[in-house]
């Protein structure tokens, strides 16, 4: 520990321009747990359990990188990883919905499936040991400067905050946030997310309303889908440059761990996710903090979401209760 | 680099009258595999250089999973195949128990030191080459402070940052050297989005050369370095290539010619701990078309000059692994 020692001195400059980078690392790392977490959300609202997001992330990783380095197109990479992302989803809905498989085992399924697949086609296909070439500018999502971010950056902490924190990412760091709100809109403003959540709680019901609860279902696990494509698209083409061997590196588990602490809710969530990466943001930053004579290791920021959310689920601050017909296949009475 | 091989060939040439062993080599890639452009690839560049040379042909098995370990290693010793090589300390343990059940067979590891008979040890002085390319950081670097990136927090990869540190220091004693492991388990390895982050955080804090020890993250690392348009040194092979220009050097470890050496000794190899150090010409770092305008004539001749005083023994470079502790950060 000698050499984190004279690394952490937290508490000694946390001026502006730290604390602002730490945001914008925060909020490059908050989005694929954003992603996965609300893909997380619309499945498990709807009663169906999905441990298979981070399978489904790598698979979209792989695709979008593979897609990408192919034709150059970073735009064909999204939509790869989207596909790919779809069809780990489909095979999900199927063995989930379609035969009323435990949902549990059918995410595992997927998560060790797209292990072993990303790996495999790699390596017959680039032959570079599972991983994808290095992509090049056109084939990467580059940063997006916002209007005003030259014009503002004089004026003091709002230009900084506006050029340095909110301008200059990625598209898909907005999509991301967009999908917040929009999220919430489905679910709680539209007549589909009225009866999303509702076949989540009591299928039944929505059953004994003539509506098909396979059919909804099946629907918000292809949401699940087209998120978590988003959310792999991002890590192989936005955050770095094209697919490496496990590059989610268990990103999926945190968002999970970030839907129970936010306790199945869009804002909520947004709020976890942003928690989960400040907790990595700082990690990165200070490999150990002292506060006083105590110093606090690194990995006790790498452990905190994990920590919290048995917190939360040990009931100590309010209840986690999940949609109660969550896990268990919809078995029409007769 | 292209000295390095003419010597290496030439040296080959002569051996080579010498008459092809009996039984096939064999080489066992670290999980990993054996295109990861930095490790396992130069022992895969070792025996493609044998096989070239020699005409013969050699057995080889690519880890997939930890458990397949012991498997392997049985099997290629049973199939005679004759001296077995594998690349990486992870088979230590597994090479200590299997080893004794076939004493007709040798065995070569690199990265780790296995006590037994039939045995041969490669390790590599990582700290002497660190050194080298952390005096090029210092030199290179605008603001004084430079940045390392390690994988997996081991005491081996501890000991490439304790060189690096030393060689900065060496050159600027008031430079700040920012550390970060990117983990504690085997994930750490694989991580470029980490790799990248830390990257940025390391530029933000001021550094403007960043070292990645890291394996698969060093990509990530690499690449966030190239965006931020600040400099890096790759680690193992020469990774100059990957971003030409932005790279400013990588620290050379010669698995390639570990492996050759043990091809060409075959049958006879021999067996107790091997050093490849400086002198032997086992670390150093990359110089090519791709880096050429970012190193000066100055820095390439103060870094040869340590290097000479190194291998002369007038200059010493602490080594992490002999204590445990690094005398500077």
């Amino acid at each position: 520990m000698a050499l984190g020692a004279h690394l952490g001195r937290a508490g000694a400059v946390m001026d502006l321009a730290t604390l602002i980078q730490i945001l914008d690392s925060t909020l490059r790392l908050a989005t694929p747990l954003l992603l996965a977490c609300l893909a997380g959300l619309f499945s498990e609202r709807a009663g169906v359990f999905d441990i298979g997001l981070e399978g489904k992330m790598l698979i979209a990783a792989f695709a979008a990188g593979a897609a990408a380095a192919v034709t150059g197109s970073v735009w064909l990479g999204l939509i790869a990883g989207i596909g790919a992302s779809l069809a780990l989803s489909a095979v999900h809905g199927v063995a989930s919905i379609g035969f009323r498989g435990n949902q549990l085992i059918s995410g595992v399924a997927i998560n060790f499936l797209a292990a072993g697949l990303t790996g495999l086609i790699g390596q017959r296909w680039f032959g570079l040991g599972g991983r994808t070439p290095q992509l090049p500018e056109g084939a990467r999502f580059g940063p997006i400067t916002l209007p005003f971010a030259e014009t503002l950056a004089g004026v003091p902490v709002l230009g900084p905050v506006w050029a340095e924190l909110i301008s200059g990412h990625t598209l898909l760091v907005y999509v991301a946030l967009a999908a917040v709100p929009a999220s919430w809109w489905v679910l709680y403003r539209t007549r589909f997310g009225l009866r999303l959540r509702a076949v989540g709680e009591n299928p039944a019901a929505v059953d004994t309303a003539g509506i098909s609860v396979a059919r909804l279902r099946f629907g918000a696990i292809l949401i699940a889908g087209l998120l978590c494509g988003i959310a792999g698209a991002y890590l192989a083409t936005g955050l770095v440059a094209g697919f490496v061997k496990d590059m989610t590196a268990g990103r999926g588990f945190i968002a999970l761990a970030a839907l129970v602490f936010a306790k199945w809710r869009p804002w909520q969530a947004l709020g976890a996710c942003l928690l989960f990466g400040l907790l990595e943001a700082v990690a990165n930053r200070y490999q150990n903090i002292e506060i006083g004579d105590f110093i606090v290791p690194v990995q006790v920021m790498q452990a905190a979401p994990y920590v919290l959310t048995v917190v939360i689920l040990a009931g100590f601050v309010g209840r986690a209760i999940p949609p109660r017909a969550g896990g268990e296949p919809y078995v029409k009475e007769r | 680099m292209t000295f390095m091989h003419k010597l290496a060939s030439t040296a080959a040439a002569l051996a080579l009258t010498a008459g092809a062993a009996l039984a096939e080599p064999a080489l066992i890639f670290d999980l990993g595999g054996k295109f990861d452009k930095s490790f396992n690839e130069a022992a895969y560049e070792g025996a493609k250089r044998w096989a070239g040379e020699t005409g013969g042909s050699y057995k080889e098995i690519e880890m997939q999973s930890e458990a397949q370990r012991e498997q392997a290693l049985r099997r290629l010793a049973e199939s005679g195949a004759n001296p077995v090589v594998m690349t990486g300390f992870a088979f230590g343990d597994v090479l200590n128990q299997v080893a004794p059940d076939f004493p007709g067979t040798k065995f070569a590891i690199i990265d780790m030191v296995v006590d037994q008979p039939n045995v041969r040890s490669v390790v590599f002085t990582e700290h002497e080459g660190s050194y080298l390319v952390g005096m090029m950081a210092a030199k290179a670097s605008k603001t004084g402070t430079v940045g390392f990136i390690g994988g997996m927090d081991i005491p081996l990869i501890r000991r490439f940052g304790c060189g690096y540190a030393q060689g900065v220091k060496a050159v600027n004693p008031n430079a700040v050297i920012i550390q970060n492991m990117t983990g504690t388990t085997p994930a750490a390895w694989n991580d470029p989005v980490k790799g990248a982050e830390l990257a940025r955080s390391q530029k933000a804090q001021g550094a403007d050369v960043i070292y990645a020890a890291a394996g698969g993250t060093g990509i990530g690392v690499l690449q966030a370095a190239a965006d931020e348009g600040i400099l890096s040194v790759g680690v193992d092979s020469n990774q100059n290539y990957m971003h030409p220009g932005k790279v400013l050097t990588s620290m050379l470890k010669r698995v390639d010619n570990a492996v050759y050496e043990a091809f060409k000794m075959g049958t006879d190899l021999q067996t107790g701990v091997q050093v490849m150090n400086l002198a032997s010409g086992g670390v150093g770092y990359a110089m090519d078309d791709n880096n050429a305008s970012l190193v000066s004539a100055d820095m390439q001749a103060a870094v040869d000059a340590a290097a000479a005083e190194i291998i002369a023994g007038t200059r010493a470079v602490h080594d992490y692994m002999s204590d445990n502790s690094c005398p500077v950060n």
